[in-house]
């Protein structure tokens, strides 16, 4: 218990200071990333031609590796944390546009088509049917986007963001075995953290009767597969 | 800087990755079919290897480097600790999923449990199992350039002396040959389970 005690008083400090500069990354540029991409995602279901396609490229965007990119676009933006806000809000886009989309059209057709029989403005389908019911999806998304956050931000530390990936890899670099879990462990606890508290933001949102494993049976098996394991 | 100098890395990266993912993968796979049987565990199960998809790579090539060391090892245990859950989910969901109709007519037909497997099951269930191994190989792209920092091989070699020396072309002769691999593997492999939705879904 002391060694912990040791422990803490040598790197307690660096340990906040590294996470405040960490949750910083990660808070900024998943609410940026709400702010678009929802908005964003509810465009598409209303463009349906040009949707598929811009699905399919944002998917494939996604697949640049989180070092690749930062790396790519040192030409373009510089170092620091102005170009690593950047690029984790870009990442950050992805995952919440797609289940916004995904989880939109989800949506049964016939409940949408009652609500148009009943009177109720576009408007109003939107934000007391469509968006309720796929609100769980959309959640899915934001808590994915937001475990990802924790993951690239780390990497943030390697063009000078900051952040706890700055221990792991000074660890790293001197083979201090201290240093090392003083940055991973706090990482580590955030990603399960973070991935729990969506979790149960995602129940919450759950319209009842709706169940979370019904939401995702009745998306289409193509959608599902991306929704589940992404 | 010519042609051998990326081929090398970009061979030592497809190693790591195919590595890596064929044995998560495999794990994943068997575990789906023995779940199956267990339908109490699986929530168990998949809530376990999706805890292990949550941790950040750096942080558990730190962890994996305590205990194997410094190498590629570490590397492909990551790889394939991330590998198990989309195969393990996606293999499980697939079967799942497959209609009962068909197994009542495979049975009809006088044929046995492993003969509905391999020869019903299995096949309709491939577009789905092939979804989940597109996104562990895509993943594991991304998560083996980082591999480096615990002694890795690969592409990551490059992106990391480049950025070391501040050499810009060193960073992207590592970087652009990571993206391009990615983007082919999840374009390839997304065109090939269409085709393979298509001819298990539109015969109806």
């Amino acid at each position: 218990m002391s060694e912990l005690g040791d422990f803490w008083s040598k790197y307690g400090d660096q340990i906040l200071q590294a996470l405040g500069q960490h949750l910083y990354l990660v808070g900024l540029s998943v609410v940026l990333g709400i702010i678009v991409a929802i908005p964003l995602g509810i465009i598409l279901t209303r463009i349906p031609r040009w949707a598929t396609t811009i699905i399919a490229v944002v998917s494939i965007a996604q697949t640049v590796p989180s070092l690749v990119l930062f790396v790519l676009l040192i030409p373009i933006l510089g170092i620091g944390t102005q170009p690593a806000l950047t690029v984790l809000v870009l990442y950050s886009l992805l995952p919440i546009l797609r289940n916004t989309y995904i989880g939109l059209r989800s949506v049964d057709p016939t409940l949408i088509d009652a609500s148009r029989g009943q009177g109720m403005t576009s408007w109003e389908i939107l934000t007391i049917v469509e968006l309720p019911l796929s609100a769980p999806i959309i959640v899915a998304g934001i808590r994915l986007s937001a475990i990802y956050l924790v993951s690239w931000a780390t990497i943030a530390a390697l063009i000078g963001a900051g952040g706890l990936g700055e221990l792991i890899f000074s660890g790293i670099d001197s083979y201090d075995t201290t240093l090392l879990l003083a940055g991973a462990i706090p990482t580590a606890l955030l990603a399960l953290i973070v991935g729990f508290v969506f979790g149960i933001l995602r129940r919450l949102v759950t319209p009842r009767g709706l169940g979370a494993d019904k939401a995702q049976i009745l998306l289409k098996p193509d959608l599902r597969a991306e929704v589940i394991v992404r | 800087m010519n042609l051998s100098d990326i081929a090398s890395p970009t061979f030592q990266h497809l190693y790591l990755v195919i590595t890596g993912t064929l044995i998560g993968g495999g794990v994943g796979f068997l575990l789906a079919i023995w779940v199956r049987q267990r339908p109490r565990w699986a929530a168990t199960l998949i809530g376990l290897a999706e805890v292990i998809q949550t941790l950040p790579g750096i942080a558990l090539l730190a962890f994996l480097l305590l205990a194997f060391g410094l190498g590629d090892t570490p590397v492909i245990v990551a790889l394939a600790l991330y590998a198990v859950l989309p195969v393990l989910g996606n293999t499980y969901e697939g079967l799942q999923g497959v209609d009962p109709v068909y197994l009542a007519i495979g049975k009809g037909l006088g044929m046995t449990p492993g003969q509905i497997f391999r020869q019903i099951e299995l096949p309709l269930a491939f577009p789905v199992i092939l979804a989940g191994l597109r996104v562990a190989l895509v993943t594991s792209i991304g998560v083996a350039t980082i591999g480096v920092f615990v002694g890795g091989d690969g592409l990551g070699v490059l992106i990391y002396r480049g950025l070391q020396t501040i050499d810009i072309q060193k960073m992207l002769s590592g970087a652009i040959p990571a993206a391009l691999l990615a983007i082919a593997l999840e374009v390839g492999l997304s065109l090939w389970e269409r085709r393979l939705t298509r001819a298990t879904t539109s015969k109806w």
